[in-house]
C-alpha cells in the first residue's frame, strides 16, 4: 500500500471509529447494575430491561408507537404504490407536481411541519390520537417508500404487462397479476422503512403528544432530558437490534427481487 | 437503469384513471402538510391585523436576529466539518470491492438507521463531566479540571455532524460511483498523476454529489430540534428551539409562525437555487 492511500485509510478509520464510538459505549451500558450511567459499565444485570418491559408506561408508549409505524407502513406502502404506479403510466404534468409535494414536506424542516400539525390537530382535536400520528408520519416516511417501489418499477418491462391486456385481462388484473408480485419486494422494504422512520419520529410527537398517549420517542426525550436512566442504553439496545432485523430483512428483499428479475431475463 | 425514475412507460392509462390512483396521495399532502402549514404561515401575516409586524420583530430585536445568525453559522460548520469527513469515507467507499465494501457501508448505515434520540444520548452521556472525553482529556494532560462541555455550541456541533454526516456520504459515494475508470486511466495515459487526475477528473464530475450532500445537510441543519435543544445551552439557542419556547412558553403563534415563515423561505429559496444538483431519488435511495 502505498503512503498515500495508507493515510487515506488511517483517516477514513478515524472517521469510522468517531461515527460508531458513541453507539458502542452507550450498548454496553444497558448491563450495566449502577443507576448512574458510567462507561466501563460496572458488573452484569438485565434489570434495566425488566423495568423497561415491567413499566406499563414504557410498554404502553412502545405498542402506542408500534401501531402507529405498522399503520403509516401500510398507508404509505399502498397511497405509494398508486401513485408511482400511476406516474409510471402516463401523467406527465402531474408527475412534477407530484414529486415536488413528495419532496416537499422533507425539505421543509420538521419542527415547521410538526409545528403546523400541532396548530391544526389542537383545532381540530387530533392531537394525541393514532389517525393524526399516521397522517403525520406518512407524510415525512413518504418519499423512502415512493422511491424504493419507483425504482422497482421503472425496470418492469411494460411489454409484459401489455401482452397480458392483449390476452385480455384488464388493467387492474395485469397490474395484480403480473406486475405486483414483481414490484412486491421493493413495496414491502418500502413499508418497513416507513415503519422505521415513523418508530423513530421525535420532533413531530415532541408536539403532537398529549400527556396521555405518548409516543416511545417522546417518552424518551424526557428521560433524556430529566435525568437519563440506564433505561435508554437498554432502549437503545433493543432499537438497535429492530433496525439490523429491518434493515436485513430489506437486503433479504433486495436479493430476493435480483434473482427473480435474473431469473427472468434467464427465460 | 434505463430511462428516468418517473418516466412514463408502458401502455398509457386513461386521465380519469391516473386522478383516481393520485387522488389518495394529493389528499394526504393537502390535510397534513399543504393546509396546516399554510393556517400556520397566514397567522404570521394576518394576526392581531395584516401585517408585518410580527417578522420586522424576528430581524429588528438583537437577541433574535443573533439566534438566526448563530443557526446559520452553526448550520454552516456542521456542513463544512461533515464535508471534511466524508468526503475520504465516500473516497474509500467507491473504491473498494468485496468485503471491506460491505463493511464500509455497513459502517455508515448502521448509524443512519438508528435512532437520533439514542445517539443524541449517546454524546451527553461521553460530554459530561465525569464522562469518557472529560476522562480523556484529563488523562493526557490537556486539562486538570473536568471542562463544562455539554450544554455548548461545541456540543451541538459535534452531535449534530454525527447525525447528520450519513447524508453527506451516500450522495458523494453515489456520484463517485458513477464516474467511469476509463476516465481516470485516460487521464494517466495523458500524464496526470493520481492527484491531478483526481483534481481534474474526479472532483469536477463528483461535484452535483458534493453540492447536493452539503446542501442536504445544511438544509437538515438549519431546522434541527432534538439535539440543540438536548444538548445546548438555553442562552445560545438555535431557530428551532427558539421556535418551540414561543409556542410552549410564551404562547406567541403569530411570532412563532413568523420564524416558522422565516426559517422555510430560506429552505425553499436554497432548494430552489440548488434543485439541479438535488437527485432526492439518489439520496433516498441510498439509504436503502
Amino acid at each position: 500500500m502505498n503512503p498515500r492511500s495508507l493515510l487515506l485509510n488511517a483517516y477514513v478509520y478515524a472517521v469510522l471509529a468517531f461515527i460508531l464510538l458513541p453507539i458502542f459505549i452507550i450498548l454496553p451500558m444497558a448491563f450495566s447494575e449502577t443507576t448512574y450511567l458510567t462507561f466501563p459499565p460496572q458488573g452484569v444485570t438485565l434489570r434495566w430491561f425488566e423495568e423497561f418491559f415491567g413499566d406499563s408506561r414504557w410498554m404502553a408508549a412502545t405498542w402506542f408507537s408500534a401501531k402507529i409505524a405498522a399503520l403509516t407502513a401500510i398507508t404509505t406502502a399502498v397511497v405509494g404504490t398508486m401513485a408511482t404506479y400511476a406516474l409510471v403510466r402516463g401523467a406527465r404534468t402531474m408527475g412534477t407536481i407530484f414529486q415536488a409535494f413528495l419532496i416537499g414536506p422533507i425539505v421543509v424542516p420538521h419542527i415547521a411541519l410538526a409545528v403546523a400539525l400541532y396548530l391544526f390537530f389542537q383545532n381540530t382535536g387530533l392531537s394525541g390520537t393514532v389517525f393524526g400520528y399516521v397522517a403525520a408520519h406518512s407524510i415525512i416516511a413518504m418519499p423512502f417508500t415512493v422511491f424504493t417501489v419507483a425504482a422497482a418499477l421503472s425496470s418492469v418491462d411494460p411489454a409484459l404487462e401489455d401482452a397480458a391486456m392483449s390476452c385480455g385481462a384488464n388493467r387492474f388484473n395485469a397490474f395484480r397479476l403480473i406486475t405486483l408480485p414483481i414490484i412486491l419486494p421493493n413495496v414491502i422494504s418500502g413499508g418497513l422503512f416507513a415503519f422505521i422512520i415513523s418508530f423513530d419520529e421525535p420532533v413531530i410527537a415532541f408536539f403532537l403528544a398529549g400527556i396521555r398517549d405518548k409516543t416511545l420517542p417522546r417518552m424518551m426525550f424526557d428521560d433524556i432530558e430529566q435525568n437519563l436512566t440506564p433505561i435508554i442504553p437498554a432502549i437503545a439496545v433493543l432499537l438497535t437490534v429492530l433496525s439490523i432485523v429491518v434493515l436485513l430483512a430489506a437486503a433479504l428483499l433486495k436479493y430476493l427481487a435480483d434473482r427473480n428479475s435474473t431469473a427472468r431475463e434467464e427465460t | 437503469m434505463k430511462a428516468g425514475f418517473f418516466e412514463a412507460n408502458g401502455r398509457q392509462m386513461s386521465r380519469g384513471a391516473i386522478l383516481l390512483l393520485m387522488a389518495p396521495f394529493f389528499a394526504l399532502v393537502i390535510f397534513a402538510f399543504l393546509y396546516p402549514l399554510g393556517s400556520l404561515l397566514s397567522l404570521s401575516v394576518l394576526e392581531p391585523s395584516p401585517t408585518l409586524t410580527n417578522y420586522e420583530r424576528v430581524f429588528d430585536n438583537p437577541i433574535y436576529a443573533t439566534v438566526l445568525y448563530r443557526t446559520l453559522r452553526m448550520a454552516l460548520l456542521v456542513s463544512l466539518l461533515s464535508l471534511a469527513l466524508s468526503l475520504p469515507v465516500a473516497i474509500l467507499m467507491a473504491n473498494s470491492r468485496g468485503p471491506k465494501a460491505v463493511f464500509l457501508t455497513a459502517c455508515v448505515l448502521l448509524p443512519f438507521w438508528s435512532s437520533v434520540l439514542v445517539r443524541t444520548a449517546a454524546w451527553s452521556i461521553l460530554l459530561q463531566r465525569n464522562g469518557l472525553v472529560n476522562e480523556f482529556l484529563q488523562g493526557i494532560g490537556i486539562t486538570s479540571e473536568p471542562l463544562r462541555l455539554l450544554y455548548t455550541q461545541g456540543a451541538v456541533v459535534i452531535a449534530m455532524t454525527h447525525v447528520l454526516m450519513p447524508f453527506m456520504v451516500l450522495p458523494i459515494y453515489g456520484a463517485l460511483r458513477n464516474i467511469p475508470f476509463d476516465y481516470n486511466r485516460a487521464a494517466a495515459i495523458c500524464g496526470a498523476g493520481p492527484l491531478r487526475s483526481f483534481w481534474e477528473v474526479t472532483l469536477p464530475l463528483a461535484m452535483p454529489g458534493i453540492l447536493g450532500g452539503f446542501i442536504l445537510v445544511f438544509l437538515t441543519a438549519l431546522g434541527y430540534f432534538i439535539t440543540p435543544s438536548l444538548l445546548g445551552s438555553p442562552q445560545e439557542m438555535m431557530i428551532a428551539t427558539l421556535i418551540s419556547q414561543q409556542i410552549r412558553e410564551n404562547l406567541d403563534w403569530p411570532f412563532a409562525a413568523a420564524l416558522v415563515g422565516v426559517l422555510t423561505l430560506l429552505v425553499t429559496i436554497i432548494t430552489l437555487v440548488f434543485s439541479k444538483v438535488f437527485r432526492f431519488e439518489r439520496m433516498l435511495g441510498a439509504r436503502a
